[in-house]
């Protein structure tokens, strides 16, 4: 079956129009605020229509909300407004194609939920609405609880199908609440449903990272009026202390085994990188200098290590082998920058750029050099890169609370979460589960 | 339709939220022991705590104020430090901790990091004093402790600045 190549297809919406559809479709998902920073060129346009939900006293269907909402977060599809269409096929004979061509679908995904005996089947379909051919169709079910899991994995699959990469609709992400003056490490799915819990405390948590094998989560936590770098299991629960010596311990750093960790000790003097094993044995430095050295993170292959350090005066991005050695300058456009990230694939750095007096998120590719302002700021932090790269979740300040966003690595569509605490950071994207 | 992949998909699904969280709940962090908390008449005499909490003496004064993205300790806190460095030196029973803070701008780790920078420095102004390394540690919250409304430079002033406690006090 051929998959679609989206730098062929073609754009049919003037920017205006684009604009008038997104509206529209806050509407519909009502889950998430929308903004919009430009026009998309490559997005799919996609009918997701209602699944028929067969249930005996809900008439509700909302499956294809949660579908369409994941679909279009992701900044590669154009979910298009289907409530007004007077055919709401959920089987394939019911498909009136000239009305899929008269709203310029692409592709239409439709099916039914068959919800009896506290499980959830679905059958759907995906379909090639010029071709009139059928792209995949599939059988999934499992308890009503994972209704929203059920609605993920078809989202998965759809992306994938469409565009050949991974979906990361089915991941989780964490983050840290501050409420009431509470903070807590929490762990919610990828659309920010979900919510649990993981480590609540009256004092301040921060760089929360996910093991590579999503089970464990190394955190920075002042619990003992001093950061302190743990590593708790989300499996068990169990909590072990990583690094506890004198000054800080702080920004944890997974190697992409999970064997080791980078993380920053300062003793009596500046924050400087040392390598850990995971059991909290083995310390030794990486690099030394008299300069701030921290916020270190792994390439994907364990080779490098990026950090951010002022040893030129203002903070920037420097990289060094993870073997130790001479540090390279990385980042120089920009009064500073800082909050280094690599994605998944090795080719591009993500980090927060101050310029003008605005913290942006910019996209470094390390093979052009080109940057990329891919956020507007004023106070944008933290940018973690999804498992498939294509989208980027970030923290932001409005009025001196946080909020989450998303944006997608052109930087055109962008989302905020509406996750409910007074102030949310610290954003951190869980991997691929293998 | 493929069978082993919708059975990689069922599979998949049954795995998913499978596995409720444990919550870690962190107490307040354990507090001085009783002994410590009513402190021995041997601590006052040793650490000289009267000095400490009389609020006529330049030892109440705790605080030490930095310029933007600067951890350069300005003149006018220079009998504030050398009443703490004596006071370190001459009390070899004394353990000081210096805490750096940072104004909310920038990322949380280079705060952090930053926050040090400025205690090490107040630190190192010490030291030359006489203040032994042993009897001092040097800490940051870095932005963690900022006033979080602040939107001026008024504000930020009072969020970029190293605290100085004392164990026992």
């Amino acid at each position: 079956m051929k998959k679609y190549n989206l730098h062929m297809l073609k754009t049919f919406k003037t920017f205006f129009s684009l604009c008038l559809l997104l509206l529209i479709s806050i509407h519909a998902f009502a889950i998430e605020t929308i903004e919009i920073s430009g026009g998309g060129t490559k997005q799919i346009n996609i009918a997701v229509m209602p699944y028929k939900e067969i249930v005996a006293d809900k008439a509700n269907s909302r499956m294809h909300q949660i579908i369409a909402a994941d679909l279009y977060r992701s900044g590669f599809f154009r979910p298009l407004e289907v409530n007004g269409l007077v055919n709401k096929p959920s089987t394939l004979s019911d498909i009136n194609y000239a009305e899929m061509t008269a709203i310029e679908a692409q592709v239409m995904t439709l099916g039914q939920v068959e919800i009896s005996n506290n499980r959830v089947k679905v059958n759907w379909f995906l379909v090639d609405t010029n071709k009139k051919m059928i792209l995949t169709t599939m059988e999934y079910s499992g308890p009503v609880a994972q209704y929203r899991a059920i609605a993920h994995k078809i989202s998965d699959t759809i992306y994938e199908k469409l565009t050949g990469i991974p979906g990361v609709f089915s991941t989780k992400i964490s983050y840290i609440s501050k409420n009431k003056g509470r903070y807590s490490l929490n762990v919610a799915d990828a659309d920010g449903f979900n919510v649990q819990s993981v480590v609540g405390s009256p004092q301040p948590i921060i760089s929360a990272r996910w093991s590579p094998d999503a089970k464990k989560i190394a955190y920075v936590s002042f619990e003992k009026k001093k950061p302190i770098v743990y590593i708790q299991s989300l499996v068990t629960g169990q909590r072990t202390v990583l690094a506890n010596f004198k000054g800080n311990n702080s920004s944890p750093s997974w190697s992409p085994d999970g064997k080791r960790l980078a993380i920053v000790l300062t003793y009596n003097a500046n924050s400087q990188i040392y390598l850990i094993d995971a059991d909290g044995s083995n310390l030794k430095p990486l690099i030394q200098s008299a300069h701030i050295d921290t916020e270190p993170v792994w390439s994907p292959d364990g080779r490098f290590i990026y950090f951010t350090s002022d040893r030129g005066g203002r903070p920037q991005i420097y990289k060094v082998s993870s073997s130790g050695g001479e540090s390279q300058r990385v980042s120089f456009e920009g009064n500073q920058n800082l909050n280094p990230n690599v994605s998944p694939d090795a080719k591009m750095l993500s980090y927060v750029s101050q310029d003008e007096g605005r913290f942006r998120v910019v996209l470094h590719d390390l093979q052009t050099g080109q940057i990329t302002k891919i956020t507007d700021g004023p106070f944008d932090e933290a940018p973690k890169f999804s498992p498939n790269g294509h989208v980027i979740l970030y923290a932001h300040k409005i009025n001196g609370s946080g909020e989450l966003s998303t944006v997608s690595i052109d930087g055109v569509v962008r989302q905020s979460f509406n996750i409910h605490a007074d102030d949310i950071r610290e954003p951190a994207w869980a991997p691929f589960v293998k | 339709m493929k069978k082993s992949l919708l059975l990689a998909s069922l599979l998949s699904l049954f795995l998913i939220g499978c596995s409720s969280t444990p919550i870690v709940d962190v107490s307040k962090p354990a507090g001085p022991s009783a002994s410590n908390d009513l402190s021995s008449s041997s601590d006052e005499t040793d650490l000289d705590l009267a000095s400490l909490r009389d609020p006529n003496n330049i030892l109440s004064k705790r605080s030490i104020y930095f310029d933007y993205d600067k951890d350069v300790v300005k003149a006018e806190y220079k009998d504030l430090i050398a009443a703490h460095a004596k006071y370190v030196a001459s009390h070899p029973k004394a353990k000081m901790t210096l805490t750096g803070n940072t104004d909310d701008r920038g990322s949380r780790e280079y705060n952090v990091s930053l926050g040090q920078k400025r205690s090490v420095s107040v630190k190192k102004s010490m030291n030359i004093l006489g203040a032994q390394d042993a009897q001092i540690e040097t800490v940051s919250f870095g932005e963690e402790r900022a006033d979080t409304n602040c939107k001026d430079s008024g504000c930020y002033g009072k969020d970029r600045r190293v605290d100085i406690s004392y164990e026992k006090e």
